[in-house]
């Protein structure tokens, strides 16, 4: 039992019976050494994943801020003609569209998002749910399977197109579904430290026209306010696209920056622990030496 | 006295309050951005021009809020200085809103003068032939709109 023990680096029971002369009391300097090697592979790979993610993210910030102001024009209309949501009843129906990407790896990106949403869910569970990218349908799925109304993949590969905004936006529209009002889940980007949830809204033609300051716009009809809100849609899509995008990159950034350095942390110790099982053996060598000797004389 | 000096000094101050927000009240801020690029951000402009499906039409400050949407063609933005500006725009929209604020989102937009012309008519002739080769109601419109701004993109650049 010790012994087992004491060998719990072996990857194997086969291997630990082959080599169990050497191993008493401490782990041999071949299983010690392989463990090296492999944690020294982790690290190179997490030190390469952070360099591509840091490139990926200079430019995801370069395109977030000439998408910026875009998204803020996309929102003030809802701000300033005071469109709320309507009253709960029987017959409000809510659609949540949660931006992840289909790439893990980075930190709790994903699962604040689906979190969030989680906790709205189990507060009202009649809330619908459109799922971009396939990490928040990993989370989302395993208790509110029920809720998801669509999954898009293909997310996350390649940095948001205004193309890939319209094309979802073009699906949210031709649901079955007849939703009254939403929200877009986001990862909305701080800094290359901070991040934080936010949302923007969706609304349907109905819910837009009965708000209060509608009034006031002129010459309106409601072929207008739906094209209106069809662009809208795909723009506020695209601005959280691109919000996400950077997010993410940030924060996988720092994600493997830390993996490195804990992967440098467990290499000292290692290394150590191979340096002192070495000077064992050696001494161990010597000791049996010069008693076999002394016995001889 | 110093009761008085204080009422002078409080009237004054509100005074140019006053004037200050009225100021603001004049000047629309004007946002113009596309996917691509952002032109303005919250500037003070004179007037702008826009080509919508309901007809173009010019924004001055404190123009009636209103929503439309956009329709290929050019936006002229003529700054406080006096300098015009055109952007070509392909689709989108317009919303006036009641504090002069004004946002022209486009779906993609590139100065006027970055147009090439031929290139242009190199896109209309072949979304022409694409509309006569379309065998689909989808790729038919499709097509249609390929051309109206193709056509659009022309006449701009002429």
């Amino acid at each position: 039992m010790m012994q087992r023990a004491a060998t719990s680096i072996l990857p194997t029971a086969g291997n630990m019976l082959a080599s169990a002369q050497q191993q008493r009391g401490m782990a041999t300097l071949k299983t010690i050494s392989m463990r090296l090697k492999s944690v020294k592979n982790i690290q190179k790979i997490t030190q390469s994943m952070k360099m591509v993610s840091a490139a990926k993210y200079a430019r995801a910030e370069r395109e977030l801020k000439q998408a910026r102001p875009y998204g803020e024009g996309s929102k003030q209309f809802y701000e300033k003609a005071e469109v709320v949501a309507p009253e709960k009843t029987e017959e409000t129906k809510k659609l949540y569209i949660a931006m992840s990407s289909d790439r893990g790896l980075c930190g709790a990106i994903h699962s604040g998002i689906c979190r969030h949403i989680r906790a709205d869910l189990a507060a009202d569970s009649s809330i619908k749910v459109i799922c971009v990218g396939d990490k928040s349908r990993a989370i989302l799925q395993r208790l509110y399977a029920k809720n998801i109304l669509m999954v898009a993949s293909e997310v996350g590969r390649l940095a948001p197109q205004f193309l890939d905004a319209s094309k979802l936006a073009n699906e949210v529209m031709n649901l079955e579904y007849e939703f009254t009002d939403g929200k877009i889940m986001y990862n909305r980007f701080k800094s290359v430290v901070s991040y934080s949830i936010s949302d923007l809204p969706v609304f349907s033609l109905k819910s837009v026209e009965s708000a209060p300051k509608l009034a006031v716009y002129d010459s309106l009809d409601s072929d207008v306010i739906q094209n209106y809100l069809e662009f809208s849609l795909a723009s506020m899509l695209f601005f959280a696209m691109k919000e996400g995008a950077c997010a993410e990159q940030s924060s996988r950034m720092t994600a493997m920056d830390n993996a490195s350095k804990n992967a440098g942390e467990m290499i000292d110790k290692l290394t150590l622990t191979f340096n002192r099982t070495r000077q064992a053996v050696i001494t161990r060598e010597l000791i049996e030496i010069i008693s076999g000797a002394a016995a001889l004389s | 006295m110093s009761i008085a000096l204080r009422g002078a000094r409080l009237l004054t101050a509100r005074g140019i309050r006053a004037i200050q927000s009225r100021g603001y009240s004049d000047e629309m801020s004007f946002t113009l951005a596309a996917a691509n690029k952002v032109f303005y951000d919250n500037v003070s402009v004179r007037q702008v021009d826009v080509p919508s499906f309901s007809g173009a039409f010019g924004i001055l400050p404190k123009h009636v809020p209103t929503l439309a949407v956009l329709k290929p063609g050019v936006v002229t933005v003529y700054e406080n200085d006096g300098s015009q500006k055109k952007v070509f725009v392909s689709s989108g929209t317009v919303t006036v809103n009641e504090d002069s604020s004004v946002q022209v989102l486009a779906e993609e937009a590139q100065p006027l003068d970055l147009i090439d012309a031929s290139a242009a008519r190199e896109v209309l002739s072949k979304s022409q032939s694409e509309l006569a080769s379309a065998s689909t109601d989808k790729a038919r419109a499709e097509a249609a709109i390929a051309v109206e701004v193709a056509e659009a993109i022309v006449k701009a650049a002429e």
